[in-house]
């Protein structure tokens, strides 16, 4: 991408001002396109204007406009209308918001939407299959009455998901160890315990 | 949360100019306009809380990452996430203090997002620093006073405090940085730079808002670990209130170079008690050139915490951070390596 005055002063994190400083600095005309391209993705001059926020979830393209402020959790929440992930701290300390993205499980409540984009995201509503069957971790959650009120199961449901495809859930202590960042209130532990050692054994046959 | 500006950089030069344009040079990083996100499990939690208050936030957080080995010995990239580094099989065969350290912090969700130059950067624990309510916190707003000083005080530092600030440096993976003598590099508005890792930190002092040498827009882009005879032979251990998903209230990176069960060179860092990552010199003069035993571990852990200074609900931690440098250093001379 080639690049002009008039281009450089576009609004945008990186303006005039940013080019005269890195001529200044010395830095390389390939630093500077490298800064310039990224226009396209940083946060209008004015904080408080909303951003455009392109999102892949569970397969589909979504256009949003957000606060550069709204976490990957609110966006799916409020403005996507997946309310499946759930909050329960906010601060990263239950596990509750966990989301695959680009199939690693992470906490959607300290990843902000912007963050987000040009990774796939997965949510537990996007888990089942198209014709409606259960991933077999659901399946098994519901075999072994995995959870008494359910507030933190779809956050432990992705969470076991990942869990398995990273080879953690060998034995019950290394299940224990790896899904340590999902509390559960209603301490429904050993029955999570079984509903993995369920699942992974029907997801190595899937 | 306040409103900011947000970009991502995909080079580090440009992180840095971005950093630098919108930043403004005498604050501390922490406190300038412009700040890094990298995995953000520190920073969003404290902009949340309206702790951290940056205008601009530059992503730094898919800037290119590697681990690898070179002639100066391991090299982890600052964007390597803690997850990736913790099960590398190089790092946990030659440099198991490093895979503990981050294997044994978080979660899987929080090692997955967090970066390993976001990880040294992470901020104290202290109750009264994360809770604005409070209005005394030196750390937060210089010269209000401190409430921990008479307050909860259970899980902060009986070792590197002062009168303005004893909160505990809350990480792991850094005692194992500090331990093994890494060096850090970095690229600022002024060009790079290469510190010992244990330059990096300061102590609270009278200025506990200053909590490293960096400047603002300063980032860090590399961590390297010299190999020596040491490093096979090394292990972190972290004893804490439950088994797993919680910080240290005591712990040990140890590394030892040993002749039969005499300790020819031995490097020790502390968790959990200190200010900043902490180094226990006097415990590594005390056991150099001894046999190994329960004796001679004792004694270094004596030393270790010979300068201890206790508060209200702290004061268990003398013991507990004692029998914790005691045990690892046993467990680390019965290591087959
Ligand atoms: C519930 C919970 C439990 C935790 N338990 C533990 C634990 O047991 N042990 C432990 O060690 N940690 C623990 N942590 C802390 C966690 O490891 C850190 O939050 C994480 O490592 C920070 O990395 P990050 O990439 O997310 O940093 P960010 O939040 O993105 O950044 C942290 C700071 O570093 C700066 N920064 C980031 N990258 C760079 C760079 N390359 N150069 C210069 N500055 C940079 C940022 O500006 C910011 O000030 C826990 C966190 C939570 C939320
Ligand atoms: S110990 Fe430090 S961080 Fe905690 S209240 Fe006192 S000044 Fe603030
Ligand atoms: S809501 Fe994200 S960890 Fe609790
Ligand atoms: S089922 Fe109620 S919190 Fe887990």
């Amino acid at each position: 991408m080639g690049f002009s005055m008039s281009q450089s002063e576009k609004p945008g994190g990186l303006n005039r001002r940013s080019f005269l400083t890195a001529t200044a600095m010395g830095a390389t005309l390939p630093v500077i396109q490298q800064a310039r391209a990224q226009q396209a993705e940083s946060a209008p001059a004015d904080p408080r204007a909303p951003v455009d926020v392109k999102l892949r979830i569970n397969g589909r393209d979504q256009s949003l406009r957000l606060d550069a402020r709204t976490t990957l959790l609110d966006t799916l929440r409020e403005h996507v209308g997946l309310t499946g992930s759930k909050k329960g701290c906010d601060q990263g300390q239950c596990g509750a918001c966990t989301v695959l993205v680009d199939g690693t499980r992470v906490l959607s409540c300290l990843t902000l939407a912007v963050m987000a984009q040009g990774s796939e995201i997965t949510t537990i509503e996007g888990l089942a299959s198209s014709d409606g069957a259960l991933h077999p971790m659901q399946q098994a959650f519901i075999d072994h009455d995995a959870f008494q009120c359910g507030y933190c199961t779809p956050g432990q449901i992705m969470s076991a998901v990942a869990c398995v495809n990273e080879g953690h859930a060998g034995t019950n202590d290394d299940i224990r160890e790896y899904m340590s960042g999902n509390l559960c209130r209603c301490a429904a532990y050993p029955n999570i315990v079984a509903a993995i050692n369920q699942a992974k054994n029907e997801m190595r046959k899937a | 949360m306040r409103p900011f500006l947000y970009e991502r950089a995909d080079q580090p030069e440009a992180a840095v100019i971005a950093a630098r344009i919108q930043g403004q040079q005498q604050a501390p990083p922490t406190a300038a306009a412009a700040q890094f996100i990298a995995g953000g499990t520190t920073i969003l939690d404290l902009m949340k809380l309206d702790v951290m208050q940056p205008q601009t936030l530059v992503n730094v957080g898919k800037l290119p990452g590697t681990i690898e080995m070179s002639d100066q010995g391991l090299r982890l990239g600052a964007s390597v996430k803690m997850a990736e580094a913790a099960e590398n099989e190089i790092v946990k065969r030659d440099f198991p203090v490093i895979a503990q350290a981050l294997q044994l912090a978080a979660s899987q969700q929080i090692r997955n997002m967090a970066s390993l130059g976001g990880n040294v950067l992470q901020r104290t624990r202290c109750p009264y620093f994360r809770d604005v309510s409070y209005s005394a916190c030196n750390k937060r707003n210089p010269g209000s006073g401190c409430s921990a000083l008479d307050g909860h005080n259970r899980n902060l530092a009986i070792l590197g405090t002062s009168d303005k600030c004893i909160a505990s440096y809350p990480g792991d993976f850094a005692q194992a940085l500090i331990a093994l003598d890494a060096q850090v590099e970095t690229l600022g508005p002024n060009g790079g730079r290469s510190l010992a890792f244990a330059d990096l930190h300061k102590e609270p002092g009278d200025t506990p808002n200053i909590e490293t040498q960096l400047q603002p827009g300063e980032l860090i882009s590399a961590f390297v670990v010299p190999t020596g005879a040491w490093t096979r032979r090394s292990l972190y251990l972290k004893i804490r209130d439950r088994e797993s998903y919680e910080f240290a209230l005591a712990s040990a990176a140890i590394a030892l170079d040993m002749d039969g069960q005499t300790v020819r060179g031995s490097r020790i860092a502390l968790g959990g008690v200190a200010t900043r990552p902490w180094r226990a010199r006097e415990a590594e003069e005390t056991i150099n050139g001894q046999t190994l035993n329960d004796e001679t571990a004792r004694g270094a852990a004596e030393a270790a915490f010979r300068g201890a200074k206790v508060y209200s609900h702290n004061a268990f931690k003398v013991e507990l951070g004692r029998r914790t440098l005691a045990r690892a250093l046993l467990d680390a001379g019965r290591m087959e390596i």
